[in-house]
């Protein structure tokens, strides 16, 4: 199933002259529309750039530069977090998953929220009270700080890499579609404004360019997903009758379908969804910007509402693009698939419900989107490079405030080229799908090490090392030898390893790993870090010793 | 950081009250949310044609609607259960704690 909408989407891929063709003369004829579009994006741009010039002035620290000093409320974090989610691949990949396939974009969103309330129940307070700015902090509290900084570094900057190309991706095609810009020209110009945020303004200014885009991203929705409604006379039996009428798999479209082809898959990406979260660097990031656990507890709350109440209208806005853009050949080329790809399903309901102003402003929204998502996974990478690597590693602590930013910006700047050159480099993948990538990854090395050195007293160094490398270096291999890349990329005939989402495989790898790791080390060292254990234990659950990451 | 400190609240009873309850509590919620979750992929897996079934005869949505809508509704229900509980009481009990651990 993935692997056919990958050929429908590779595709219309292979055929650029044609719909090339058809956006520029769409891009003619919609003139003032574009101008529109123009204006609301430069406004965001600007906006956010006024707030970037005031972070930097307000950024002195390491501490304002990591974790916006600890100053941010639950309510503002949790819309941040939220943000980080509703990015352009959930925008764009799962309402253009609903569009194509019905109910299976709800299974995928389903699987991003629920791990939010396992993050909270069982990782949230305790990683406010152990963490300072990354969680390689956390992971590295009583352990062997060279080797699990290392360690956690990778897995972030893995993680980074994969999320940002999706983004990238997502980036050039929509530029391309509402202003006719060359795609390498999208991908390079999101690349330097996302560098500007982060050099400048530090985390302060990317909460805030988060936080403006959530409520932005989160009233379009809602005016989309209210028009489509008011479509259908808000009855959501005559919404998705009208889309199985309409739409080429007819019923098929309300029951589960080919997203997931047997069991072990769909328990693996399942498991990459949910465990993905509590491994992902940009939000783990975010908590630290909070004062204390009780504010790090109300940002999970938030954060779940509004992205389940995002999800919920993302459903909606897949079907109504169904009913309302499917059907309309203004939308389609010759064909007859979607102008700029079934990305662009939500992009288009926009024009169809709101006409040319409120497509362009979905669209600056949109692009707004990538921009702050992009921000945030650039700071959380250079912040791995620059605090874990830099200052913990190489430097081993003896490092000031001002060399650790120094290094962390000179990261910024590379990771914005190494995302320019991905982001050309993936152009054909589907977006929504190299999240699920990102998250496998999360899922195997970063969690298992986060979740064991908080909770098991017996972890030790050794067990985590090679654990957590196994996990890392089974997840990327086996995503290499499954179908995504060895089929898809590399072009062999069939895939060594026969699944999608290795996250089941690895997981059970890297934990078994550093279980197996950990109880043989017999060494005086692991002693040591087991006897730490228990102060551990006291400050992750008191806060005990946690000072607000203000005073650190 | 002083280690007796550690010491006294790691052998203090209400700590250890404190870390019962609280462990107890987001476990049972962590087995209820990953509970819900499973069935419902597994019943992706070897019962599709159930999230198919239509709710009545002429409706056109399907269970899968439902029970979908009403995992994330959990999510977030279960969110604020434990918000709500850790906030108040297991924050006293904490602010007790680290009280009597600075006398």
């Amino acid at each position: 199933m993935i692997r056919r909408l990958l050929a429908i989407f590779g595709a219309s891929l292979f055929a650029p002259a044609v719909w090339a063709a058809d956006a520029l003369t769409g891009a003619v004829q919609k003139q003032p529309l574009n101008i529109s579009a123009i204006v609301m994006f430069v406004a965001f741009v600007g906006a956010t750039l006024c707030i970037t010039y005031w972070a930097s002035k307000r950024n002195k620290s390491a501490a304002d530069y990591y974790a916006a000093g600890g100053k941010i409320t639950g309510f503002q974090n949790g819309l941040a977090i939220a943000g980080d989610y509703m990015s352009a691949a959930s925008f764009l990949g799962i309402s253009a998953l609903v569009y194509t396939s019905g109910y299976d974009g709800l299974i995928y969103s389903i699987g991003f929220l629920v791990g939010w309330p396992i993050i909270l129940f069982l990782i949230a307070e305790r990683l406010r009270n152990l963490g300072k700015y990354t969680f390689a902090d956390v992971a590295s509290y009583r352990l062997g700080q060279t080797q699990i900084r290392s360690l956690s570094a990778c897995g972030s900057l893995v993680v980074v890499a994969f999320y940002l190309i999706a983004q990238m991706v997502g980036a050039g095609k929509l530029i391309q579609l509402l202003f006719g810009l060359d795609y390498h020209v999208a991908v390079i110009l999101v690349g330097i404004l996302m560098c500007m945020y982060v050099l400048f303004g530090g985390m302060l200014a990317t909460t805030w360019v988060q936080i403006i885009k959530a409520v932005l991203l989160l009233s379009g929705a809602s005016f989309m997903a209210l028009m489509v409604m008011k479509h259908v006379n808000f009855d959501f039996n005559m919404l998705f009758s009208e889309a199985i009428k309409v739409h080429p798999k007819g019923e098929a479209i309300m029951s589960p379908g080919g997203l997931v082809k047997d069991p072990i898959s769909a328990f693996s990406l399942g498991l990459a969804l949910m465990f993905g979260t509590a491994g992902l660097p940009h939000i783990l990031m975010r908590f630290f910007t909070v004062s204390d656990a009780k504010e790090a507890r109300k940002s999970v709350l938030y954060a779940t509402g509004f992205i389940g109440y995002f999800y919920i209208l993302t459903f909606i806005i897949g079907f109504g693009a169904i009913l309302l853009v499917s059907t309309n050949p203004a939308f389609k080329d010759a064909a007859g698939a979607l102008l700029g790809g079934n990305n662009m399903a939500a992009v288009h309901l926009a024009d169809a419900v709101g006409g040319s102003i409120f497509l362009g402003f979905i669209s600056a929204v949109a692009f707004a989107t990538i921009l702050a998502v992009v921000a945030g996974l650039t700071l959380a990478g250079a912040s791995a490079v620059s605090h874990d690597l830099y200052a913990s590693v190489i430097k081993k602590g003896k490092t000031n405030d001002k060399d650790e930013i120094r290094v962390s910006k000179i990261t910024t700047v590379a990771l914005g080229a190494l995302a320019i050159g991905l982001g050309i480099l993936f152009e054909s993948q589907n977006i929504a799908f190299m999240v699920g990538l990102a998250f496998s990854i999360a899922a195997s090395c970063n969690f298992p090490v986060l979740l064991l050195s908080m909770y098991w007293k017996n972890l030790t160094t050794r067990g985590a090392m090679i654990g957590g490398w196994l996990g890392l270096i089974s997840a990327v291999g086996l995503m290499i030898l499954g179908p995504t890349i060895w089929v898809s990329i590399l072009h062999h005939e069939k895939a060594i390893f026969p699944y999608e989402y290795p996250a089941l495989f690895s997981m059970i790898i890297a934990f078994v790993g550093i279980w197996f790791f950990s109880i043989t080390d017999k060494s005086a060292a692991a002693e040591k870090e087991r006897a730490l254990y228990f102060p551990q234990f006291v400050r992750s659950q008191t806060g005990l010793g946690a000072s607000g990451a203000v005073n650190h | 950081m002083n280690d007796s400190i550690y010491l006294s609240i790691q052998n203090s009873p209400r700590f250890k009250e404190l870390v019962r309850k609280r462990e107890r509590f987001a476990w049972i919620l962590s087995a209820i949310m990953l509970g819900l979750y499973s069935a419902f992929i597994l019943l992706i897996a070897y019962g599709p044609q159930v999230l198919g079934a239509k709710i009545s005869p002429g409706a056109s949505i399907t269970w899968g609607i439902p029970l979908g809508v009403g995992l994330i509704v959990s999510a977030f229900v279960l969110t604020g259960i434990y918000v709500r509980r850790a906030n108040g009481e297991f924050d006293d009990l904490n602010n007790a704690i680290l009280k009597e651990a600075a006398q």
